[in-house]
């Protein structure tokens, strides 16, 4: 379909049917309602002309033109069948089959294949030239993929996985080697997808029309015969998956293509690596113990839930009620979020909830509201699509965000300019057909001096936006930011040197951003996990309102969440200082509004966050912790900090599907259920809330809000929902931004965006139109203060960390599946200068070693970094890289400063593992006995 | 724990410090540890003011002293 602005009218067959110009034949034959045979054309490729089965006949015109090639005219009438058309569409069609195995009953494509579909189609009865002839059945199958079979003798080279490569995912692994009957598909010189630069996104498997590109599971199982919609619970791209099914058993999940977050694609991740959700790992039993040197002892539900609450009763009574709290997750569905964060305050009697958002994006709540009045992200997916410049800040999209990634890349092929600012020469600054216009290779820590840099050029050279502003923002504030940002010492020439970018790049991008509109800034944790994450979000934010992009399509300030809800748990009221809705607990309007509907007092002074809890647990203060899908050990920074607290405690209850890093520390495990397993929603990173739907019953028995649900019960307090709707439907209620938004209406529409209510019943794809939500934008003053990280001697190199395509995060789901296959351990770069000092080769092992503690992890010498920074992953319980990490944290929020850390590289020949050094004796403290009569 | 409160205000205060006035970085500091810090943590930076706060920097001791010492929680 093309979006030509002229509609124009044709007749199929004799239909009319009216369609905007540039649309082919073939799609306004599909229009119509009049299907054309084909085999090399899809609905998500660009025309490729080559099968010649959808030859149409055009009355005026001579020949059979291909219908996927040829555009709608005005008037055109089209013919799809005559007597020549089907005779010339079996002649294609026996070209093809005199090549192709005739073993449709054992292929596991058979009744999933568009040849068979179109030999049917096409009244394909027999094969003239017989099958003696040569041929490629005999081709060896390419199985070096853990996913996915490559079968060269089912291949018809229709050229469509090739062309999804380059045009959906933009990796180009795939090419048609030779010509004629020679053409074959290759992915890279070996032959092998795996040793080639293919991703395993899956694309190239979607587009197969034959069973030549056919993932293994359904190999292995056959084709699924049920289907359920539901949200891929990885990255905060919240993918729209089909979850293919044989009874309970998931033999695939398939990309939807009405997926307004990922229009039918999907990345490795997504697409293969949930078999984690049956992991032999999976603990699907209660379990408590006394100590937490004690064996696990499986026990029932009840006994499990009565113990939970019984303790939590008892320790408020001993220690006064600020003495318990919880922490949430961002990969747990909103529903779960807000009972968990009602459990606290109207069962614990308290405000201490936090959620892990507060490790990775917690600056860009307060960074935003404060510029822009609200705590989220400007602009959806779809808007890249307008983009004249990309500008990504501290993110990796292609290994983050893939699928985003992905279309980024798209937009850029297509001419949007594009600046990165990173530590470290990612995908995005070079990969086939895409070079970044201007990288900034800035030094960890110094975001705030580059933004600043940024800003003071734009406003010297006189290229600020200043109708938008005097329209727009508030002017007050806005002189006083000019005045700071105009000073010298945010000059770029003076914040070269601190940031180690020279000035001419500083002013260049100042330029080429200020002068490109629309303008869309993207940005990750490479902004906010800095002591000053806060400020940098609000850096980007006034850079956007200085040059007017904000409010509008292709622009805007865009964060790109880690996990799959982080948007979703900060919007429910997961913060200690905030209810759902973003509303501090001092505003007595929202307080009244959740006490008359909990029928309980709510306090008014925020409560603890993460690290408070921790640090008041350590002093006696803080007793009693319910940690829901979340590893504090294994994701927190300073992890002896976090182990000295949680030992600490008199009551630690672990949520979880597996036994992770933080249950060493627990003293009651509760078995949660993986996204398969749950009905809720998940909102991602462009405020768009999407049905998670249950494919799976859960192996514990119990949904997680239920769980929850029972432990208010058994503390006395009443909670009566069925279903997790019903917890929506309260969300809905309670909070003006979500007044609109109910399960029912998430079916009908697909997905909504908040906010949705009486002003915007189907939801706000653009924010902030017209006018802030504040009002007036607001230009908060963000002057550089140095992080007090610091190289010196002993630790002369910074360590940034961050995280790789075929890994999420600390691993605990990827790790379980094959994805492990490209990846087993975390690695550490290292210029090649800085390793040839220190008389490291590439594969070597090396301790790192900061003011904190040490690890070990292989090396890998490479000039992605620059000299004197070192980048690592952090997503293998037995490097835990944030052993190494500081107890350094934003100043606004406490986003703890993951990515600067003073360190020093040395060689290993001997290594010792963390977990044993750390933790003493592990697999004691996971022995599992089970309940009696078992 | 108060060499942690003390390090997190200070930093608070370091924000504050790009403000054109005096005023309106104390105020600034004032709002953001009564937003966004327990009563506890703020009485336990109160009583370390009181006592000593030698490592408060001196916007930081300005904000506190215009902080209602709050009552903690039960």
């Amino acid at each position: 379909m093309r979006n030509g602005a002229r509609q124009i009218t044709v007749w199929i067959d004799g239909k009319e049917v009216t369609v905007p110009e540039g649309t082919s034949v073939l799609r306004a034959s599909a229009l119509a309602g009049v299907g054309v045979p084909k085999l090399c054309a899809t609905d998500s490729l660009e025309p490729f002309g080559s099968c010649r089965l959808c030859l149409v006949e055009i009355e005026g015109k001579r020949g059979f033109p291909a219908s996927c090639t040829t555009t709608v005219e005005p008037g055109m009438k089209v013919k799809t069948f005559s007597e020549r058309l089907a005779g010339l569409r079996r002649g294609v069609m026996e070209l093809y089959i005199s090549d192709h195995p005739l073993d449709c009953l054992t292929c596991p494509a058979d009744g999933d294949c568009e040849l068979q579909d179109m030999a049917g189609d096409v009244g394909l009865r027999e094969v003239r030239y017989g099958y003696a002839g040569k041929n490629h059945l005999q081709a060896e199958k390419e199985k070096s993929n853990p996913y996915f079979t490559f079968d060269p003798a089912k291949c018809i080279v229709c050229s469509r996985c090739v062309r999804a490569c380059d045009e959906i995912q933009g990796t180009f692994a795939l090419t048609v080697e030779g010509r004629g009957f020679d053409s074959l598909i290759q992915p890279g010189p070996t032959g092998e997808f795996l040793s080639s630069e293919c991703v395993s996104c899956g694309a190239c498997v979607q587009a197969c029309p034959t069973s030549a590109l056919m993932e293994k599971a359904v190999i292995d199982l056959g084709l699924p015969s049920e289907s359920t919609d539901t949200t891929c619970a990885y990255c905060g791209v919240g993918c729209s998956f089909h979850a293919e099914t044989k009874g309970t058993t998931v033999v695939r999940m398939t990309p939807n293509k009405e997926s307004l977050s990922n229009h039918g694609h999907s990345c490795v991740k997504g697409r293969f690596a949930w078999s984690y959700a049956s992991s032999r790992d999976r603990v699907t039993k209660p379990m408590i113990r006394k100590r937490i040197e004690d064996p696990w002892q499986e026990v029932s539900w009840t006994e499990a839930i009565e113990h939970v609450a019984s303790e939590f009763l008892r320790i408020r009574e001993k220690h006064g009620r600020n003495s318990i709290g919880a922490v949430s997750s961002s990969r747990c569905t909103n529903e779960e979020d807000y009972i968990v964060q009602k459990l606290v305050r109207a069962v614990f009697r308290n405000n201490n909830i936090d959620t892990c958002a507060r490790v990775c994006h917690s600056p860009t709540g307060y960074g935003l509201r404060k510029a822009f009045g609200e705590s989220a992200g400007t602009n959806p997916f779809d808007s890249v699509d307008q983009a004249n410049l990309i500008f990504v800040v501290g993110a990796n999209p292609t290994d983050g965000h893939p699928v985003f990634g992905s279309r980024m890349k798209q937009r850029l092929r297509a001419g949007a300019k594009l600046i990165v600012a990173d530590p470290r020469r990612t995908d995005l600054v070079r990969t086939p057909h895409i070079e970044a216009d201007i990288h900034l290779p800035l030094r960890p820590g110094t975001n705030v001096a580059l933004l600043n840099a940024i800003a003071h050029a734009i406003l010297e050279e006189k290229l600020e936006n200043r109708e938008y502003i005097e329209a727009r923002c508030d002017l007050t504030a806005y002189a006083k930011w000019r005045e700071m940002i105009l000073r010298p010492e945010n000059s770029p020439e003076a914040m070269g040197p601190v940031t180690g970018v020279p000035a001419e790049a500083i002013r260049a991008a100042a330029r080429l951003y200020a002068t490109t509109r629309p303008a869309a800034i993207y940005y990750g944790l490479g902004v906010t996990e800095h002591s000053q994450g806060s400020t940098g979000v609000i850096c980007l934010a006034n850079l956007a309102m200085l040059t007017g992009n904000v409010g509008l399509d292709g622009a805007g300030v865009n964060p790109l969440r880690g996990q799959n809800n982080v948007q979703g748990a900060c919007d429910m009221g997961s913060f200690p200082h905030e209810l759902a809705g973003y509303r501090h607990v001092s505003d007595e309007t929202a307080r009244r509004g959740f006490e008359q509907a909990w029928g309980i007092e709510i306090d008014p002074e925020p409560g603890y966050r993460i690290t408070n809890m921790l640090s008041a647990a350590t002093i006696g203060e803080f007793k009693g912790l319910y940690m829901h899908g979340e590893d504090l050990v294994q994701s927190d920074p300073d992890a002896s900090h976090v182990i000295a607290g949680l030992r600490n405690m008199e009551l630690v209850v672990l949520h979880d599907i597996f036994l992770n890093e933080s249950s060493h520390y627990a003293h009651v495990f509760l078995p949660g259920c993986s996204f398969l397993e749950k009905d809720g929603t998940f909102t991602n990173a462009e405020r768009r809330i999407q049905l998670v739907r249950q494919v799976m019953p859960p192996l514990c028995g119990k949904q997680e809000w239920e769980v929850v649900q029972e432990i208010a019960q058994a503390m006395g307090y009443p909670m009566h929902y069925h279903h997790a709707s019903e917890i929506m439907d309260e969300v809905a209620r309670l909070t003006p931004t979500f007044h609109g938004v109910s399960f029912e209406k998430l079916a009908r529409l697909g997905s909504i965006q908040w906010p949705c209510n009486e002003k915007a019943p189907e939801g706000t794809p653009v924010m902030h139109r017209g006018e802030f939500v504040r009002g007036k934008g607001f230009f908060a003053l963000t002057g550089y203060v140095p992080t007090r990280e610091k190289v010196s001697e002993r630790f002369p190199l910074l360590l940034t960390t961050g995280r790789i395509l075929f890994h999420y995060n600390v691993g605990t789901q990827t790790r379980r599946t094959a994805n492990t296959t490209w990846s087993k351990e975390d690695l550490l770069e290292i210029h090649p200068s800085d390793a040839e000092e220190r008389g490291i080769r590439d594969g070597d092992k090396t301790e790192l070693r900061s003011r904190k503690g040490s690890v070990v992890m292989r090396c890998l010498v490479s000039e992605r970094v620059a000299p004197g920074t070192v980048y690592a992953t952090f997503h293998f319980p037995e490097n835990r890289t944030n052993v190494l990490t500081t107890e350094n944290s934003d100043w606004a929020t406490n986003c703890p400063e993951y990515k600067v850390t003073a360190v020093q590289v040395t060689r290993v020949f001997e290594p010792v593992r963390a977990e044993e050094r750390e933790n003493g004796k592990p697999a004691k403290r996971r022995e599992i006995v089970p309940a009696a009569g078992e | 724990m108060i060499e942690d409160l003390v390090q997190m205000a200070n930093q608070i205060g370091d924000f504050f410090d790009s403000y054109p006035s005096q005023e309106e970085a104390v105020a600034g500091i004032a709002d953001h540890l009564k937003r966004f810090w327990t009563p506890s943590m703020r009485e336990k930076l109160l009583a370390y003011a009181e006592e000593d706060g030698r490592e408060l920097s001196q916007p930081v001791r300005s904000a506190l002293a215009r902080l209602q010492k709050p009552v903690a929680g039960a």
